[in-house]
Formats: C-alpha cells, structure tokens, sequence
C-alpha cells in the first residue's frame, strides 16, 4: 500500500513524457493524459480510505532512511487535498478539451499540465521542507507556460510579473532553507519539528514569519496578493479555474502544514496571522465590488477567501483549524465551478465585461442554474457548503472569543452576498445593452461545446455533494484538525518510535 | 571564510533587489539573477565551514564538508537558470510585439480608477483603449 503513496507525482509525470513523444497526435495526447489524471484520481481516493483508517502512511523513496531520505507523507490533510485537486484536475482538462482553445492549438498544452499536476501533489506529499521548495517550483514553472501559452500582449504583460513575483517568493524560500538549515542542520519536517523548540524563541518566530511571508506571496495574503487579481484573469477560462482553485490554495496549505508541524506553540505566529486574515478578507471583497470583469471579480474574491481559511488556522483551536480544512475543502471546488461557469458566460455572450452582458436568464438558463448553485455555496447560504464552513469558522472565532475577526468575517460575508448579487443581476437579469453582445448571442458562435458544459456541470455538482455529505466532511476535517494540533503523531510516523 | 561569503551574499541581495525595483525587463532580469545567486550562496555556506570531500575511506569522517547543502544549492541553480530562461523569452516575446521589454501598467486597472471618478467620458475612452487593444490581438 505504501508503494501507492509515489503514484500521484510519478503517474502525471511519465504522461508528460509520453505527451511529449506523441506530442503530434493530439487525440493519444488526451487520452494520456486523461489515462494520468484518473489514475491520480484513483490512487488518491485509495490513499484517503487507508489513512483515515489506519492513520498516516510513509515512504521513503530511494530507500535511505529519514532524515537523510526523501520522505513522502500521507496525513489526512494531504490525503483529503490530494482527492480534491485531482478530481478538478481531471474535470478542468476535460473542459479545457471542450473549449478547444490553448488545448488544441498547442502541443505544449497537455505535457505542461500534467506536470503541474504532478507538482500540486508532489506539494501535498512532501515531508521535507526542501521537496517543499521543488514542488513549487514544478508547479509554477507549469503555470508559467500555462498563463502565457497564447503569447497575447496582455498575457506577456501580467506573465512578466507573475514571473518575477513568484520568483522573489522562491528567492525567499531559498534563503529560509538555508538559515533554517545552518540553525537547524535539517530539512526533514518531522526533524524540524522536534529540534525548533530548542532554538531561542527569536530565532524560531523569525523562520516562522519568514515561511509565512513565502507562502503569503504565494496563496495571495494581504498586503501579498496584488500580483493575483492582476495575471489570473488573462489566461483562458480553464487554466485561470485550475489557478483559481488549486495554487493559492498549495500556499494555504503550506502555511497550516509548517505552522502547525514545525513550529512549537509559543513561535507559531497567531496574532500575526488573524490581523492579516481580517485585512485579506476585507481588501478582497472591496477589490472584487469594484470590478467590472468578471473574471477580475472572482480573482479578487479568491483573495477574500484565502482570509477565512487562515482565519480559521490562526486561532489553532481544534474547531478552528477543523474549520480552515472543510473551508478549504469547500473553496477549491466551489471557486473552480465558478469560473468554469464563468468560462462558459463568456463563451455564450462574447464579453465577460458586467457592463455589457445581460439576460442571460432567459437565453441560457442552464447557465443560470450551473452559476447559481456555487455563487449560493459562497455566498454562505444555508443549507450549502459555504455556509457550513462559514459557521463553523465564526462559533470557533467565537469560542476563543475573538470579536473583532468574527465580525470582520460577518461583515465580508454580507458583502460576499453583494458581489453575487452583482454579478446574478448584471449577467443574468436585465437586457444586454451592447449590439454586439446581442448579435453575438443570436451567432453560430455562441454555441457552447456539450463537453464544456458537462465538465462545469460536473464540478458543479460537486459542490452540491458537498452540501449534501457536509456532515462526514465536517467530521473528517476535526480528525484532520486534531492529528495537525498534535504533531507527535506525525513525527514518530516519519522518524520511527525513537526519534533521532 | 564563511564571513567573506556572507558579505558577498549580502551585497549581491542588495544590488539585485535594486535592480528588480526597475521597469525594464532586462534589468529586472538581472536583479532576479544577482538575488538568486545571492540566496545560493547563502543556502552553500549554511552548511558551515568546508572540510574534506565527503567520500567514505578518503579521509577523516569527521572533517568531511557537509555534502547535503551542496546537493540542495545544485538543485537550487538549475531551477533559478531555468526560470531566467523562460523569463529572457518572455522578454524576448515582449519585444518582439512592442519593440520594448517595460513592465506595462495593466489598462483594466486604469479603467476602474478612471471609472470611480466623475468622468465618465474618460472611462469609455479607457474602454476603448482596452478594445483596440484586444482587437490587435487578434489580428
């Protein structure tokens, strides 16, 4: 069974391999690509049974003992984050097949993406904090390609600074490996773990920060994130979904993973952490009301909910950290159909500018119900997902009796409504006022690909499964949360009984 | 020797972080490289002093250089040379469309400060802007 624990990073990259030998027959490409994909999908779902039943699962590959091993762990948060990002991998590779767009017209396509995937779970596997630093990489030197793939003006001009951004970030990490390295003597996580309680309390609250300015940049914490809202939304709808969903959220966990692991309580950066959630979730949701692109709209509204995700970690109570698992959980998948829909609206009326667009109630009314059903999830409505996870946040912000952040939280969540509402009256309701907005309506052109509308369908029901299975999710999450508060479990997994 | 080292990291971070503040891809270019090698060497000398080569029936094993920090370093590089060649492509492919590598303002964000402003008439023209530009794009 351990033998399994490789799969998710080894399968997507040999397919990458084979993409690039059969890189002139587009349909084997695809099918190998699918044939990874599942296998991901597969292999994950198996990992998540065993570990929630038997508990955390190791391997060392290239058989050297930890610490001097590559360690790859399997816990219940990377078995739970394993089976959602595969599972939006394979439904957005499916859409991004339908939509016909950088898919079909580059050879580059298929290869570029397994290799992200392979570098997403890679993430979610590693237990040493230099893997850490070289799954990244693979994933955002893949995203890279993947925004600027079309070499448009536009996707030159916010690649540049994607670029530059992301490697500012991983110049950071590079230096925090080595300081963490010269007082540490190790980058084994679990090792970490138990020899950072005897470094001064300086010196482990600054590799603390540090780590969190790294992952910050990366899952878009404010004042962070300016970088995101800027370069998401020039990439096609699928790839911007895939981004939307799972990269920032590879930071989110980076950011739980390391402070609840490495970090001793008294370094582990609570207040540091609430006051950067509060400011994230507020400057994201103003920034996504004065929006006027949709896309643009649910790119800063990302941002806003990366801030409930860590709000939930900085209070690291069970409850809360329960709560930033089932949140994140829900965002990736409710945020992927979203901007699937998203991709979908575009495709229909030709623009994705609020402005222009109208009525699209009446002319494509699945659409309408495809965006209504993840927009109510976020917006936190009851009975959906968002609600769940919205709740459960708040009651643990309220046991641990922080008023302002709850308060915060409410607040932004009324103005979640707002932006939904916005989008559902602007894009749905009313006339489109554009001539050429309607002229594109009633075109051939306007014909939306089935395989398109069934992936986005697809995802969308997920998230209504989401809804409908909150309750073992919620309890799965207060597992996870547990095994996270008491990292003894973990380590003693990695180093065997005695430690080193 | 650690110290000359450290030096030698710590200025190629501060010229490289000049750099970067710059607008011209190129220069920025550079920055990311000079930064780069300054964190390299950073991650080289976090192993401590140097010794002997860490080969088992050289020498003393207890005066071997640690071999793990120089391991993670070449890795390190050939990530960092990687991504300098993607970006001097991406300049390249800059170039090659403006016949210039400057970091543009991104036109939506004009749009939307113009937009809050009284002045509806600039916001269409920024609009407009933004159309012309796409459908250059196109073409």
């Amino acid at each position: 069974m351990n033998a399994l624990i490789p799969l998710p990073v080894i399968v997507p990259l040999l397919g990458a391999a084979i993409c690039m030998i059969v890189a002139q027959v587009r349909w084997a490409q695809r099918v190998v690509c699918l044939l990874a994909l599942t296998s991901n999908v597969v292999v994950a779902i198996m990992l998540l049974v065993r570990v929630d039943d038997d508990g955390i699962v190791v391997t060392q590959a290239g058989g050297w003992p930890a610490p001097l091993g590559i360690t790859l762990v399997v816990d219940r948060l990377s078995a739970v984050m394993l089976v959602v990002s595969s599972l939006m991998l394979l439904s957005v590779l499916v859409y991004a097949i339908g939509q016909g767009a950088e898919e079909s017209r580059y050879a580059a396509f298929n290869p570029v993406y397994l290799v992200l995937a392979a570098g997403v779970s890679a993430s979610f596997i590693t237990g040493d904090l230099f893997n850490l630093f070289v799954a990244f990489e693979m994933m955002l030197v893949a995203s890279y390609v993947l925004l600027t793939l079309g070499g448009r003006p536009d996707q030159v001009r916010a690649g540049m600074s994607y670029v530059v951004i992301s490697l500012v970030a991983s110049t950071f990490f590079v230096t925090a490996l080595a300081v963490i390295y010269a007082a540490t003597g190790t980058v084994n996580m679990a090792q970490l773990s138990q020899r950072m309680p005897d470094l001064p309390i300086g010196v482990s609250t600054g590799f603390s920060l540090l780590l969190i300015l790294v992952f910050g940049i990366k899952a878009g914490l404010f004042p962070l994130f300016f970088w995101l809202p800027d370069s998401y939304p020039t990439a096609s709808g699928a790839i911007t979904a895939v981004f939307a969903g799972l990269l920032t959220k590879v930071g989110v966990y980076a950011i739980i993973r390391t402070q609840t692991l490495i970090f001793p309580p008294d370094a582990q950066q609570g207040t540091v952490l609430l006051v950067l959630a509060g400011l994230t979730m507020l400057v994201g949701v103003l920034g996504a009301l004065a929006q006027d692109d949709l896309r643009r709209m649910l790119s800063f509204h990302i941002v806003s909910h990366i801030g409930y995700m860590i709000f939930g970690l900085a209070l690291f109570t069970l409850a809360g950290v329960a709560g930033a698992v089932f949140y994140v959980v829900h965002h990736i998948v409710v945020k992927t159909g979203l901007f699937l829909v998203a991709g979908l609206v575009e495709r229909r009326s030709g623009s994705d500018r609020l402005s222009r667009v109208g009525g699209l109630v009446r002319s494509a009314p699945m659409l309408a119900v495809l965006f209504a059903l993840p927009a109510l999830s976020i917006a936190g409505i009851p009975p959906f997902s968002g609600f769940v996870g919205k709740f459960a946040l708040v009651s643990a912000g309220i046991d641990a009796e922080d008023w302002l952040i709850v308060g915060v939280s409410l607040a932004v969540s009324l103005l979640t409504v707002y932006v939904m509402v916005r989008i559902w009256s602007d894009v749905f309701w009313g006339e489109p006022e554009d001539p050429a907005v309607v002229a594109w309506i009633e075109s051939d052109d306007s014909r939306v690909p089935h395989v398109m509308t069934a992936a986005a369908a697809a995802v969308v029901a997920m998230t209504v499964g989401l809804m409908l299975f909150a309750g073992p999710l919620y309890n799965y999450a207060e597992r996870t949360a547990a095994e996270l508060l008491a990292p003894e479990g973990y380590v003693e997994s990695v180093l065997g009984g005695d430690g080193s | 020797m650690s110290v000359l080292l450290a030096f030698c990291a710590a200025f190629l971070f501060a010229t490289g972080t000049w750099m970067l503040l710059q607008r011209r891809l190129s220069r920025i270019l550079i920055g990311v490289g000079l930064v780069g090698h300054g964190s390299n060497i950073l991650l080289l000398i976090s192993g401590g002093d140097g010794g002997n080569s860490p080969i088992i029936g050289t020498a003393d094993e207890s005066a071997f250089t640690d071999p793990l920090p120089q391991a993670l370093v070449l890795t390190s590089i050939v990530i960092t040379f990687g991504v300098t060649a993607f970006l001097l492509s991406l300049g390249y492919r800059s170039w090659r469309i403006t016949h210039d590598d400057v970091v543009e303002d991104d036109v939506e964000d004009r749009f939307i400060a113009r937009r809050r402003g009284t002045d509806a008439a600039v916001a269409e023209e920024t609009l407009a802007e933004r159309d012309q530009a796409a459908e250059e794009d196109r073409l």
